[in-house]
C-alpha cells in the first residue's frame, strides 16, 4: 500500500477507542471463566432461541412491508417531474431527520385504545371496540415500517434513477407497453437498488431497540430489548454480552451472505 | 425481411410540424417527405432541431402542430411502442441485462411472435449483421462496433416500416466508423427499408445519403441530393456547413459578372439578372494555378494533409481565400506569393 493512510487517522483512533475496543471488551465478558456456557443458555434454552427466531421473523417482515410500500414511492419519485419528487423527498426525510423517540411516541398517541385511529373509527361507527394495534407484534411492525422506510425508498430512488432513459425509450419504441417495460427492463435493471434497500433494512431491524421496546411494550421481545433486560434488570452482563455477540455474528452473515448476492449478479 | 423486405417499407410524410419548449422553438414549421426505400439524412449542429424532428418521427415527443403520416395515415398522436419504427440510438440503448439474442428477440417478444419464428428471425437478423455466434454475450462483453450491430439487428429485426439512426457512430473511432457506415449503407439498400439518419457530422451525411436535409434553428435549410447539397447549396448557411467554403457576396453587375464588396469583379455562369444580391461559393479544391478569375497574394498559412496542400491566401484587395492543392512538388511556405484562378463554372452563385 503506497497511499497514505494519515489522513484516516483520526477516525481510525476514534474507531479503536469506542468501537474495536467496546466489542473486544464485551466479548471477554461473554466467555467469563474461559466458559462457553452462556452461549450455551443463549443457543440452547427455547425462551431465547425464541426470542432469536421473532427477531428475524419481525426483520422479515418489516423488511417486506418496506419494499412493497417503499418500492413504488421510490420509483415514481425517479420518474415523475421534479416538483413532486421534492415533495417526495420533504416526506421521506422529514421523519428521517426527527428522532426515533419522538416519531414512536407518536405512534403511541395514534394508536393506543383511546389513540387517533381507534378514536376516528369508532366515532364513525365502523367499529364499536377499539382494535388492539399498540403493545403488539401489530404495533411494532408498523412503528418499524415507519423508521425504516426511507432506507428502502432511498436506494431504489437511486437505482431507478442511474438507469439510462434511453434504455426506457428503446423497450417504447420496440413496442412493449408501461406493464412490459416495468416488468422487463425497469424491475430487473434496478434488482440491485432493491436488494441495498432490502439488506439496510432488515440489517437495522436486526438490533432495533426504541421501537419495539415502546410499541411492543413488554410483550413483543426482540433481542436488543431482551439484551437491555439482561443489563438492567437482571445485571447479568455476561449473558447480555454473549446475546450481543450471537446477534453481532447474525448480522454480518446476513450482511456477507448479500455481498455474495450483489457479486454475481450482473452489472448494470 | 429475408424476401427483400421492401413491402413492409413505407413512405413518410411530415407537414409543418413545430414545436416550442419554452421561448425556444426547436421546430418551425417543418415539412418533408422521405420515399419507400429512401435514405434521408437530417444534416445540422447541434440544437438545430434535428433530434427533436426525430422523436416527433419516434413518437417520443408530440409537436404543437403539424402532422406525420406513414404510407397516408396520420401517426402524430399513436405511442412510439404502436409506430412500428426500428431505431439504433446513440449510445445503442441496449438492454446491459439481457444477451445479445434476447436484446434481438425483444421486439418479437413484444408482437407475441412464436418462439419458433422468434429462434429464426433472430437467427437470420444476427447473421446479416455478422453476429452469428455472439447470441449468448452480454452487451457489456462486446466492443462498440459489435454494441452498434446488435442494436442494428434489433432496430430491424421486426421489419419496421421505418428506421430511425440517431447519430449511431459517434462512439467510435474513425476507422471503425468509416466500416460501419458502409455495413449500414448496404444493409438498407438490401432491405430496402425508408431510413432517416441524423448526424452533425457532414462528411457522413455525403457517404451515406440519397438526399439531405440540411436543418438550423427549427427549420430545413435545404432538401436535396447529396450532389446538389455540395454543389448548389441554397444559402450561406449550407454553404458554409457542408465542406470548406469561400462565401462572399455582392450584385450582378452584368450578364455573367459579380461584383464583390470591396469591388472585385468575377466571372460567372448565372442567369441572375444584373442588379441582384448575390452569395457566391468558391470550393477550396476547385482552383488551379493562374487563370481565369486569378486571386493573386501572400501565403499565409499552409498545411499539408496527405493528398493535398491546405492554404490561406491573403489577397491585396484584402479577400481571404481557403484553396487546397493536390500535394505536388514543395508545399508553398508562408510569406510566398501565389496565384490560383477558378473557373467561372465551378462558381455557385446564389
Amino acid at each position: 500500500m503506497n497511499r497514505s493512510f494519515f489522513p484516516a487517522l483520526p477516525a481510525l483512533v476514534l474507531l479503536f477507542f469506542f468501537f474495536l475496543f467496546p466489542v473486544v471488551r464485551m466479548l471477554g465478558f461473554s466467555l467469563e471463566g474461559g466458559s462457553l456456557d452462556w452461549y450455551a443458555k443463549a443457543l440452547g434454552e427455547g425462551l431465547y432461541l425464541r426470542v432469536f427466531w421473532n427477531t428475524f421473523e419481525i426483520a422479515l417482515l418489516v423488511t417486506l412491508f418496506c419494499l412493497l410500500l417503499g418500492y413504488p414511492l421510490g420509483f415514481l419519485m425517479a420518474t415523475t417531474t421534479p416538483l413532486w419528487a421534492t415533495v417526495g423527498f420533504i416526506f421521506v426525510l422529514l421523519p428521517l431527520w426527527t428522532s426515533v423517540l419522538v416519531r414512536t411516541y407518536a405512534w403511541m398517541v395514534l394508536l393506543g385504545r383511546n389513540g387517533v385511529f381507534n378514536r376516528t373509527l369508532i366515532d364513525a361507527g365502523i367499529i364499536t371496540d377499539p382494535i388492539p394495534l399498540l403493545h403488539n407484534f401489530t404495533g411494532v411492525l408498523i412503528g418499524m415500517v415507519h423508521v425504516l422506510l426511507p432506507y428502502m425508498v432511498l436506494p431504489v430512488y437511486g437505482a431507478v434513477r442511474r438507469l439510462d432513459p434511453a434504455i426506457v425509450a428503446a423497450a417504447e419504441g420496440l413496442g412493449a407497453s408501461n406493464w412490459r417495460i416495468f416488468w422487463r427492463i425497469y424491475l430487473p435493471l434496478t434488482l440491485n437498488g432493491i436488494f441495498a434497500g432490502a439488506v439496510i433494512v432488515f440489517v437495522l431491524s436486526l438490533g432495533f431497540f426504541i421501537t419495539p421496546a415502546l410499541l411492543g411494550g413488554g410483550r413483543v421481545i426482540m433481542i436488543a430489548v431482551l439484551i437491555e433486560q439482561q443489563v438492567r434488570e437482571t445485571l447479568n452482563w455476561p449473558f447480555a454480552a454473549a446475546l450481543s455477540a450471537v446477534l453481532l455474528v447474525a448480522t454480518f452473515a446476513v450482511y456477507a451472505l448479500a455481498q455474495r448476492f450483489t457479486r454475481t449478479e450482473p452489472a448494470t | 425481411m429475408a424476401s427483400g423486405g421492401v413491402e413492409g417499407s413505407a413512405e413518410l410524410r411530415i407537414d409543418g410540424a413545430a414545436k416550442r419548449f419554452g421561448e425556444v422553438a426547436a421546430l418551425d414549421g417543418v415539412s418533408l417527405q422521405v420515399a419507400r426505400g429512401e435514405l434521408l439524412t437530417i444534416l445540422g449542429p447541434s440544437g438545430s432541431g434535428k433530434t427533436t424532428l426525430l422523436k416527433v418521427v419516434a413518437g417520443f415527443e408530440k409537436p404543437d402542430a403539424g402532422s406525420v403520416k406513414i404510407d397516408g395515415v396520420e401517426i402524430t398522436a399513436l405511442p412510439p411502442a404502436r409506430r412500428d419504427i426500428g431505431m439504433v440510438f446513440q449510445n445503442y440503448a441496449l438492454f446491459p441485462h439481457l444477451t445479445v439474442e434476447r436484446n434481438v428477440a425483444f421486439p418479437l417478444e413484444m408482437r407475441n411472435v412464436t418462439k419458433a419464428e422468434i429462434a429464426r428471425r433472430v437467427a437470420e437478423a444476427l447473421a446479416l449483421v455478422e453476429l452469428a455466434g455472439y447470441e449468448q454475450r452480454l452487451p457489456r462483453q462486446l466492443s462498440g462496433g459489435q454494441q452498434q450491430r446488435v442494436a442494428l439487428a434489433r432496430a430491424i429485426v421486426f421489419n419496421p416500416r421505418l428506421l430511425l439512426l440517431d447519430e449511431p457512430f459517434g462512439a467510435l473511432d474513425r476507422k471503425l466508423r468509416e466500416t460501419m457506415q458502409l455495413e449500414v449503407r448496404r444493409l438498407q439498400r438490401r432491405l430496402g427499408l425508408t431510413t432517416i439518419f441524423i448526424t452533425h457530422d457532414q462528411e457522413e451525411a455525403l457517404v451515406l445519403s440519397d438526399r439531405i436535409a440540411v436543418m438550423n434553428k427549427g427549420t430545413i435549410q435545404q432538401i436535396a441530393t447529396t450532389t446538389e447539397i455540395y454543389e448548389r447549396p441554397a444559402n450561406d448557411f449550407v454553404a458554409d456547413f457542408v465542406g470548406e467554403s469561400n462565401i462572399f457576396h455582392g450584385t450582378m453587375s452584368g450578364t455573367g459578372v459579380v461584383t464583390l464588396e470591396g469591388g472585385r469583379q468575377l466571372r460567372v455562369s448565372t442567369s441572375a439578372v444584373p442588379g441582384k444580391r448575390v452569395g457566391v461559393l468558391m470550393r477550396p479544391e476547385r482552383f488551379a494555378s493562374g487563370g481565369i478569375n486569378a486571386f493573386a497574394g501572400e501565403v499565409v498559412e499552409s498545411v499539408y494533409l496527405g493528398t493535398s496542400f491546405k492554404l490561406r491566401l491573403a489577397c491585396e484587395d484584402g479577400l481571404e481565400l481557403l484553396v487546397r492543392q493536390p500535394a505536388r512538388g514543395e508545399l508553398p511556405a508562408p510569406g510566398a506569393r501565389a496565384t490560383f484562378g477558378i473557373d467561372p463554372d465551378a462558381i455557385h452563385v446564389f
